[in-house]
């Protein structure tokens, strides 16, 4: 069953003012709710208002929004559960903390959700977990942290709330290569064993390859496919067509088709590469 | 997204008004509250109707807007308008409740009054606001102070102080808009609860706000300093302001009007302002 499904939504800024800008264009879209989505597109595509509608911080203009089958917008004075349900991680989520300590800040959102204390602290720990954050810094200040602990804070932070949806905004911005892999390990490890339906937007083609399940492209609105990795990446005219890129070794392959040893379009992992070559010989 | 938010309202356009330097914009300005605050008569309000309405005519911007801009101000116009007419007294009684007395000059006076306001916030929306930008008009101040360097004024450092506040206003405002935005999605709720709840509610954005701005102003203060900046003194300018016809021409054209407002109050006194 589907868990989020957008029908016909369209989203309009500042409608009615000479400023009005069409973000979303009549879109539909289904998540099943298994494993990682990811999003792509060009800067201006409509990603972040996505999220945001399916967070229900903005309300359609047009269409409806479903979780788990039932219209966000039907009572719109429960519109914070809804929030509760789909957990939303903004672009550098760091510079949202302010509590006194990093476990009250992770305990925030919990609290919101009106959690005895107790529930707000085993929610607290688990979400420290999941973010990858040491049970010793909880009693820190979440300003003495360093930069990934912080994202790691703010992450654990939203993950505390047990949302049944994910959605991360670019969760590895910023942060170097170790740093990406932590996070965005922690994030597969969480979906997996969690059984959330995580939503990640990013604008790396490598970390999307190798973290995501299936990939919903966006371009001025609309949504260009939704299909599984391998897919997506078979159609590497289309994606650079509208400024998007394919991971490298997916531009390996094509020019070792160039050159005469086809492995195929829709390689997309380095090693899966390696045995479609090794299978070659 | 920020539709809502209006601040400093200035209008692109390539119209004399945006043409005119700004110190002569600041001076036209002064000099022409001057003039609003000389005219009596019913006439010499006419003519600076007129001469208004041409301003907002020469500027190119839609006078629906410039209507829009008074609508902030409808409080303080219908309040000095009620206040004139129920307190001042003349010789035309028109009708009286009880203790309370209009006066056919009362209405005469609050109307010209209302008519004044409007006047000086046009005048001033005009020469200033929506024709100028923010960091020409901070320029022009800066410019026109600057014999008060003498007297060991830091106006240069004023100046500067006004245009970076001014810079980052929309700044933050997006901030404080992701900010709530990113606590909201945690669940943080900013319109229900008793009054110490919902003040308590703003802590979430207010720290990381705070923290933000701190974090902006050490990252420019080091911005700034990388490209030498040491202060007013000795720094040369990009644009230098230059006074050319048109500045002079308008200052004579509202002197001029000043003139023609006190000659007109002297000729036609007819009906106008008791004071």
């Amino acid at each position: 069953m589907a868990v989020v499904e957008l029908k016909n939504v369209s989203y309009i800024y500042n409608k009615g003012t000479p400023y009005e800008a069409k973000a979303l264009d009549n879109i539909n879209l289904t998540l099943t709710g298994d494993g990682i989505t990811g999003l792509i597109g060009h800067t201006g595509s409509g990603k972040s208002t996505m999220m945001q509608l399916i967070n229900a911080l903005l309300k359609p203009t047009d269409g409806q929004v479903l979780i788990d089958g039932v219209d966000i917008w039907s009572e719109p004075k429960k519109i914070r559960q809804v929030r509760f349900k789909a957990g939303l991680v903004m672009q550098y989520p760091e510079y949202q903390l302010f509590a006194e300590t990093v476990e009250e800040d992770i305990a925030y959102g919990p609290r919101n959700m009106g959690l005895s204390e107790e529930e707000v602290h085993e929610r607290v720990l688990r979400g420290a977990e999941f973010a990858g954050l040491h049970p010793s810094l909880l009693t820190k200040s979440p300003f003495e942290l360093s930069g990934g602990q912080k994202r790691r804070a703010a992450l654990a932070g939203v993950i505390a709330m047990s949302p049944k949806i994910l959605i991360l905004d670019e969760p590895a911005a910023g942060l170097d290569p170790g740093g990406r892999r932590e996070i965005l390990g922690g994030v597969k490890k969480y979906a997996r064993e969690s059984g959330t339906n995580v939503i990640i937007v990013s604008h790396s083609m490598e970390d999307m390859a190798m973290y995501c399940d299936d990939l919903v492209v966006m371009a001025s609105g609309k949504i260009l496919m939704h299909a599984p990795c391998a897919e997506v990446f078979s159609r590497a005219d289309e994606l650079i067509a509208v400024g998007l890129d394919v991971p490298q070794i997916t531009r390996v392959a094509y020019m070792l088709r160039q050159y005469g040893v086809d492995i195929g379009r829709d390689v997309y992992t380095v090693d899966w590469a390696y045995d479609k070559l090794r299978s070659k010989n | 997204m920020k539709s809502d938010i209006a601040f400093g309202q200035y209008c692109e356009g390539d119209s004399l008004l945006h043409r005119l330097d700004p110190r002569a914009k600041i001076i036209l300005a002064v000099l022409y509250i001057v003039v609003i605050f000389l005219a009596k008569s019913a006439a010499s309000f006419g003519l600076l109707l007129l001469f208004s309405a041409a301003l907002v005519g020469v500027s190119g911007i839609s006078p629906r807007i410039v209507l829009g801009s008074m609508k902030a101000l409808t409080f303080i116009i219908i309040f000095t308008a009620v206040i004139n007419i129920f307190w001042m007294q003349g010789e035309v009684l028109l009708f009286a409740l009880g203790p309370v007395k209009v006066y056919l000059e009362g209405i005469i006076n609050a109307v010209l009054i209302v008519l004044r306001i409007m006047l000086l916030l046009v005048c001033t929306s005009m020469l200033l606001t929506y024709t100028t930008t923010p960091i020409a008009l901070t320029d022009g101040i800066e410019q026109l102070l600057a014999p008060l360097n003498k007297l060991h004024v830091p106006v240069h450092e004023f100046a500067m102080m006004m245009s970076i506040a001014l810079r980052f206003i929309p700044t933050l405002i997006e901030e404080t808009e992701k900010i709530m935005n990113a606590q909201k999605a945690r669940g943080a709720d900013f319109s229900e609860g008793s009054l110490l709840q919902r003040a308590k509610a703003l802590i979430p954005i207010l720290v990381p706000l705070f923290v933000s701005a701190f974090r902006r102003a050490d990252e420019l203060a080091t911005a700034m300093e990388c490209r030498c900046y040491t202060g007013g003194a000795g720094r040369t300018r990009m644009n230098v302001l230059r006074y050319d016809w048109k500045d002079f021409a308008a200052i004579g054209v509202v002197v001029l009007l000043g003139a023609a407002v006190v000659v007109l109050n002297i000729l036609v006194p007819g009906i106008g302002l008791a004071m």
